[in-house]
C-alpha cells in the first residue's frame, strides 16, 4: 500500500525532500498498517480523493512545526472525477474528446464505480487511478 | 414529469409515471403514425439526425415520426468524407449541428457517445443507440408493445430468451420491465447468460428472474416470450453455435404448449431464431413492434420539444 501511494503522490526515485515509508507496522484496529510521511508536501484534492480510493481505511495527519496540525479519515468522494480511466475500450471517454472521466460511486464496501457515461462498472481501481 | 427540453440517454432517466405517460401519448398517436391523421404540431421545428453508423431502420423510423407531427428532418447519414472523419471531435460535431436543429438524434459505435453529446449541447439530445451501451427508444417500443397488447406491464410473466450477456437492448429491458412490475425469467445458455451486475439491478426493484436453460419448461407460463438474436461470433465453434441456436429456435412445435395469448417479439433483424411459419399465428408481433417505434418516437419528440398537445 505504501508504494502505490507514494505512486499516486508522484513519488519515485528522485526526490526533493525527505520521504520514509514503513510497512506493515502492527497496528490496533486493523491488523496492520504502512506509513507514509513525505516532508514540504501538501496534498491536493485530487490526490486526497485517489488515497481514498485505493485506501479508505488511511488518516491523514499533517505536521506543522513538528507537531500535528490536522488528523483526519480519508472520505470516499461521492464523484471522481478525473482521476480514474475507464476500464471500457469503446467507451467514448477513451478517445480525445474534451472532457474528464467521471465515475459514481455507487457503493463502498465493497468499493464499486461506475462510468458516467458508458454506465459500466470499473474492474480494478487501483489499476485504473490515472 | 415534464419532458420539455430533456435528453434521453438512458431508460434509467425516466421515471415509472414518465414511461407510463410517455405510452398513453404514443397510444394516442397511433392513427397519425399510421398516415389516417395528419398532424402540425411539430410544424416548423427541426430534428437533426446524426448517424455515426448505419441503422436504416432507427433512422427510418425518427424521421417518419417528425414528419408525421409537422416537422422537419435533416439528416446526416453517415459521415464519410466529411469533417467528422477527419478527427473532429463529437463534441465540435454537436456544438455546430445544434446551431441548425431543436434537437438531436445520435447513433454512435462508442458507448457513453449519447451522454457526452448531451453535455455538449443546449438542445435536447436523444440517444439512438451507443454501440454496445443504451438504446432508450428501443426499450420504450417494446414496452409500449407489450403493454399496448397486454393493457399492462404489471404481472406478465415475460421471458427473455437468447443472448442475454452482450446484448444490452435486453439489459434496460429488463430493467424496466422489473421496474415496472413484470416477472421475468431468462433462457440463455450456459455461456450467454445475463450478467450479474444487471440481475442484482432488476432485484432492487423487488423482481427475482428465474433463470433456466430449458425453453420448453419456461414457455408454458409465458405471456410475452423475447427473443434475441444469437451470434455466431459468441461461439469458439461453428458446431457449438449450431446446437445452442438450434434448441432456441421459435417454430410451431415449440408454441404447442404455450398459452393462446402468448405474444412474441424480437427486435429483428432476425436470422433464424424465429420460423417464418410462426409470422401467421397471433403470436407473432414482431411487425408491429417494428411499426410501433413510430408513434413511441413521435410522443417523444411531441414531449420533448414541447408540441401543442
Ligand atoms: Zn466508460
Amino acid at each position: 500500500m505504501a508504494l502505490k501511494v507514494l505512486r499516486i503522490l508522484g513519488i519515485g526515485e528522485e526526490v526533493s525532500s525527505t520521504v520514509s515509508a514503513v510497512m506493515h507496522v502492527p497496528s490496533g484496529k486493523q491488523k496492520w498498517k504502512d506509513i507514509v510521511k513525505v516532508e514540504d508536501r501538501e496534498l491536493s484534492p485530487r490526490e486526497v480523493d485517489k488515497i481514498a480510493l485505493l485506501a479508505p481505511e488511511a488518516t491523514i495527519n499533517i505536521i506543522r512545526n513538528y507537531a500535528v496540525a490536522e488528523k483526519y479519515r480519508v472520505k470516499i468522494p461521492e464523484v471522481a472525477r478525473g482521476i480514474l480511466r475507464c476500464g471500457n475500450p469503446s467507451c467514448i471517454t477513451n478517445g480525445n474528446e474534451p472532457l474528464e472521466s467521471e465515475f459514481l460511486v455507487r457503493s463502498h464496501d465493497p468499493l464499486r464505480l461506475d462510468c458516467k457515461y458508458c454506465e459500466r462498472e470499473l474492474g480494478d481501481v487501483a489499476a485504473h487511478l490515472l | 414529469m415534464d419532458l420539455q427540453g430533456e435528453d434521453l440517454i438512458s431508460i434509467a432517466d425516466l421515471s415509472e409515471p414518465a414511461i407510463h405517460h410517455i405510452l398513453r401519448e404514443a397510444k394516442a398517436l397511433v392513427p397519425a403514425a399510421r398516415g389516417e391523421e395528419s398532424l402540425d404540431l411539430l410544424k416548423g421545428r427541426i430534428l437533426a439526425t446524426l448517424f455515426f453508423e448505419a441503422s436504416t431502420r432507427t433512422r427510418l423510423s425518427f424521421e417518419s415520426a417528425m414528419q408525421r407531427l409537422g416537422g422537419g428532418v435533416l439528416g446526416f447519414g453517415l459521415v464519410e468524407g466529411s469533417s467528422v472523419t477527419k478527427g473532429e471531435t463529437l463534441a465540435d460535431t454537436v456544438k455546430m449541428v445544434e446551431a441548425y436543429a431543436d434537437a438531436i438524434v445520435l447513433r454512435h459505435p462508442q458507448e457513453g457517445a449519447a451522454r457526452l453529446a448531451a453535455e455538449f449541447s443546449t438542445k435536447p439530445v436523444i440517444n439512438a443507440g451507443d454501440g454496445a451501451g443504451q438504446h432508450p427508444t428501443q426499450t420504450l417500443l417494446d414496452l409500449f408493445t407489450i403493454w399496448d397488447e397486454k393493457g399492462t406491464l404489471e404481472g406478465n410473466q415475460v421471458v427473455l430468451l437468447g443472448d442475454l450477456k452482450y446484448g444490452r437492448t435486453v439489459h434496460s429491458l429488463a430493467y424496466a420491465l422489473a421496474l415496472l412490475g413484470s416477472d421475468l425469467t431468462m433462457v440463455a445458455p450456459p455461456t450467454l447468460r445475463m450478467p450479474k451486475e444487471i440481475l442484482e439491478r432488476v432485484e432492487e426493484f423487488g423482481g427475482k428472474p428465474e433463470e433456466t436453460e430449458s425453453l420448453s419448461e419456461a414457455i408454458q407460463a409465458a405471456d410475452v416470450l423475447y427473443v434475441t438474436r444469437i451470434q455466431k461470433e459468441r461461439f469458439p465453434d461453428a458446431q457449438e453455435y449450431q446446437r445452442v441456436a438450434g434448441s432456441y429456435r421459435i417454430d410451431l412445435r415449440v408454441l404447442r404448449d404455450a398459452k393462446k395469448d402468448l405474444i412474441i417479439l424480437h427486435p429483428l433483424p432476425r436470422v433464424t431464431e424465429i420460423a417464418p411459419e410462426v409470422d401467421r399465428t397471433p403470436h407473432a408481433l414482431y411487425f408491429r413492434q417494428a411499426f410501433n417505434g413510430v408513434p413511441i418516437r413521435m410522443a417523444l419528440l411531441n414531449l420533448i420539444l414541447g408540441g401543442v398537445a
